[in-house]
């Protein structure tokens, strides 16, 4: 009996401790004499159930989790005595079929569809599932047909503003120039995000063959992957998969006979949030403070070193690579209203089961929250959910029904944003959360503006005097005129939205806030 | 090999690479430990710019620091994710158990506390990072057995530098 094992190398597995399963698996194996080898796999997204292992036997693929190391015995003893070609076993961390737990089943994968299937960097593996099919599609078509395809598809920006990515393609194709950028933006520094880092390790390929594709639609022959220095595990797989796709002909001169060439280079970032917004990373790739610029020029027009450039998120490239491949039709069916498609989701914080989560734009918050989540990790009530990072708004009970829609949730105030959802308890202090933002802001800020760079660092102040109960009334109002002048002064979303989470926990949670009679509202 | 001409090494290797000052930073803070302050001319003369250009930028990242840090680095997530799962508490119990503050390193010199926001790791949170390696999951308890393997002579650290 041949069994393959699959043991995760994303970051989460590796930080729950899938390197010694791994090796301990190794061992065990070698031990029993047993013929079995093992793939170091992506994760399949489902980060409670890690470690998760995997064995692929008579054509199923049967999983186990969450394992430790000292569970490798035990679960190799009840493979041996399992019965052929049944889907039982005896073992408490048995979880059967991985692809019927419903965790992954009632999902509707389009871009992570090959995450946790097999190794990264497999290029085999990724053309036997349908990998480099939208590219070699691509190839055939004229630029503006490219275009055209993503435009049908309704595809819309993942990186937080929604903004249609054919026309910004449209704009740069357009625009006449010698020399014009691909570049990816891989800052993901909103808190409770993970998806672009999953991508990234799990499928590395599809976002290479994303940005191969955009660079053929729009003339260019240079891409750049802005990554944030924090995910050192993705920087490596980056580096060993544009390697490997440069060797096999997909990346670099001529790719796939084409006549066109492309080339691509991850450049890390430095710590620093502002760094996602798109002008600030294109100061950063050129070697500067990421000092965000004025708009317009729009980088599409006047971007990287001056020259048309199309900054696009690590989900909006996966995506079209997929659109390429399957056809706009298919993508655009999934989905409500302008929002086409499916949202990663990323269900993070205090949840029982935390991971991403791909679905159509139109389920509501409660239910993936509910229905996915399973409520907290503490096991206490849901008190509150910040969704959009940490510049979204904190949302009360009464506003989970709200359905996962760019529009329904700019009409509560609130924004999907990265599609990354922070579930607290009934433990969390509001007013501790809201001078947070404050202080995240003060610390982030690149600078350029007052309201931004001054404001966030009296908001911290004005927040502790109203804690304190220091001229309490006086002091609210000083808050919301801050407020005000942060929404409406500043450059960038940085200052502009800041206000969003502290006036939604002032607003739905005053009773953290201190003082004799909370304000209902 | 000498401190200065590893970085003029690397200022070569850097300075006709399309902004390539990052590049070059993270370079010399993988050689060096960290960004020497006296380096900042040579960067200046290799890259063309002023001084006050390049200190402005080593200056706005987080991640160049100036001055050389302990023998590992752990950082402690401070994002909201982690905060859901009480990182506060163990921010605390970091700085009180180290003796330390944020920037500052152990007096062994084995250990250099910083923040950091969201390690990609918010569905298993708390998160710390020591050198390259994420751990999830943290409590207080596990934060001091990570803490007693760095310093235990006989183990070496898999992310740890020389
Ligand atoms: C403060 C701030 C931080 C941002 N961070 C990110 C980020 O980490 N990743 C990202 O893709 N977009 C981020 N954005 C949005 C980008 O500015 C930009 O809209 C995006 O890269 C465009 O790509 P898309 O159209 O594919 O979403 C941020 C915006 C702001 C204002
Ligand atoms: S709002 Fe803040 S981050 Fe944005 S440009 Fe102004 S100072 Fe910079
Ligand atoms: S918030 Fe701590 S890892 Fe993301």
């Amino acid at each position: 009996m041949s069994m393959t094992f699959f043991i995760p190398q994303d970051t989460t597995a590796l930080a729950l401790g899938s390197d010694s399963v791994a090796l301990t698996m190794a061992s065990e194996l070698k031990e029993r004499g047993v013929e079995g080898g093992i793939i170091r796999n992506g994760s399949r997204g489902m980060f409670w159930l890690e470690p998760l292992l995997e064995v692929e036997i008579d054509g199923s693929r049967l999983g186990f989790g969450p394992v430790k190391s000292s569970d490798m015995p035990s679960i190799l003893d009840s493979l041996n005595s399992r019965t052929k070609n049944t889907k039982s076993l005896n073992h408490p961390l048995f979880l059967g079929e991985v692809n019927e737990i419903d965790y992954l089943a009632r999902q509707q994968r389009l871009t992570f569809n090959r995450a946790g299937v097999g190794d990264p960097l497999c290029i085999e593996n990724y053309q036997r599932l349908s990998g480099f099919v939208g590219l070699t599609h691509a190839i055939k078509l004229k630029g503006q047909e490219i275009v055209d395809q993503i435009k049908d598809s309704g595809l819309r920006g993942r990186g937080g503003a929604a903004f249609p990515a054919g026309i910004k393609w449209q704009t740069v194709l357009d625009t006449v120039g010698e020399q014009k950028y691909i570049v990816c933006n891989a800052d993901e520094g909103d808190s409770g995000t993970f998806a672009d880092r999953l991508l990234m390790e799990a499928d590395p390929y599809q976002l290479i063959e994303g940005m191969a594709i955009a660079g053929l639609a729009v003339g260019a022959n240079q891409g750049y992957i802005y990554l944030r220095s924090e995910y050192p595990v993705a920087h490596k797989i980056l580096n060993q998969a544009i390697e490997r796709a440069t060797e096999a002909g997909f990346l670099g001169e001529n790719i796939c006979s084409s006549g066109s060439d492309f080339f691509l280079e991850v450049r890390l970032g430095a710590g620093a949030y502002i760094c996602g917004e798109e002008t600030s990373l294109l100061e950063s790739l050129e070697g500067k403070r990421g000092m965000v610029r004025a708009k317009p020029p729009l980088p599409a027009i006047e971007g990287l070193f001056g020259k048309p450039t199309v900054v696009n998120n690590v989900l909006t490239l996966g995506a079209v690579a997929s659109i390429l491949e399957q056809g706009s039709k298919t993508y655009k069916d999934f989905g409500m209203g302008r929002s086409r498609g499916t949202l990663a989701v990323q269900l993070a914080g205090n949840v029982k089961r935390g991971g991403v989560i791909e679905l159509a734009f139109g389920v509501t918050l409660r239910e993936v929250v509910e229905g996915f989540g399973c409520g907290t990790y503490s096991g206490r009530p849901i008190r509150a959910i910040q969704m959009g990072g940490p510049l979204g708004a904190f949302l009360p009970e009464s506003q989970w029904d709200t359905p996962l829609d760019y529009e329904s949730f700019a009409a509560i105030k609130a924004m999907i944003g990265h599609g990354g959802i922070v579930v607290f308890d009934d433990t969390v202090d509001m007013a501790a959360q809201a001078r947070f933002a404050m202080e995240f802001c003060a610390v982030e800020s690149c600078g350029k503006c007052t309201p931004c760079r001054i404001g966030a660092t009296r908001g911290v102040e004005v927040i502790d005097r109203i804690v304190q109960n220091e001229d309490r009334d006086n002091n609210l109002i000083l808050l919301t005129d801050l407020c005000d002048t942060m929404e409406f002064g500043s450059l960038c979303a940085m200052g502009g939205m800041t206000p969003f989470p502290v006036r939604s926990a002032l607003a739905y949670f005053a009773e953290d806030f201190g003082g004799e009679s909370p304000r209902e509202n | 090999m000498d401190k200065r001409t590893n970085i003029d090494q690397l200022i070569e290797q850097f300075k006709s690479l399309p902004g390539g000052l990052m590049p070059l930073l993270h370079a010399v803070k993988h050689d060096v430990g960290y960004i020497p302050d006296d380096s900042v001319e040579q960067i200046a003369k290799g890259f063309n710019l002023s001084r006050a250009e390049v200190h402005g930028v080593i200056s706005f990242y987080h991640d160049f620091n100036t001055s050389p840090t302990g023998q590992h680095c752990v950082q402690i997530c401070r994002a909201e994710a982690c905060q859901s799962m009480g990182s506060r508490q163990i921010e605390a119990h970091a700085k009180k158990s180290l003796g330390i503050e944020y920037g500052e390193t152990t007096k062994d010199g084995k250990v250099t506390l910083q923040p950091v926001y969201c390690l990609g790791n918010c569905a298993c949170s708390p998160s710390i990072r020591i050198d390259d390696d994420i751990h999830a999951r943290v409590s207080a308890a596990s934060f001091d057995q990570l803490m007693a393997e760095l310093r235990s002579p006989a183990t070496t650290h898999a992310g740890g530098k020389k």
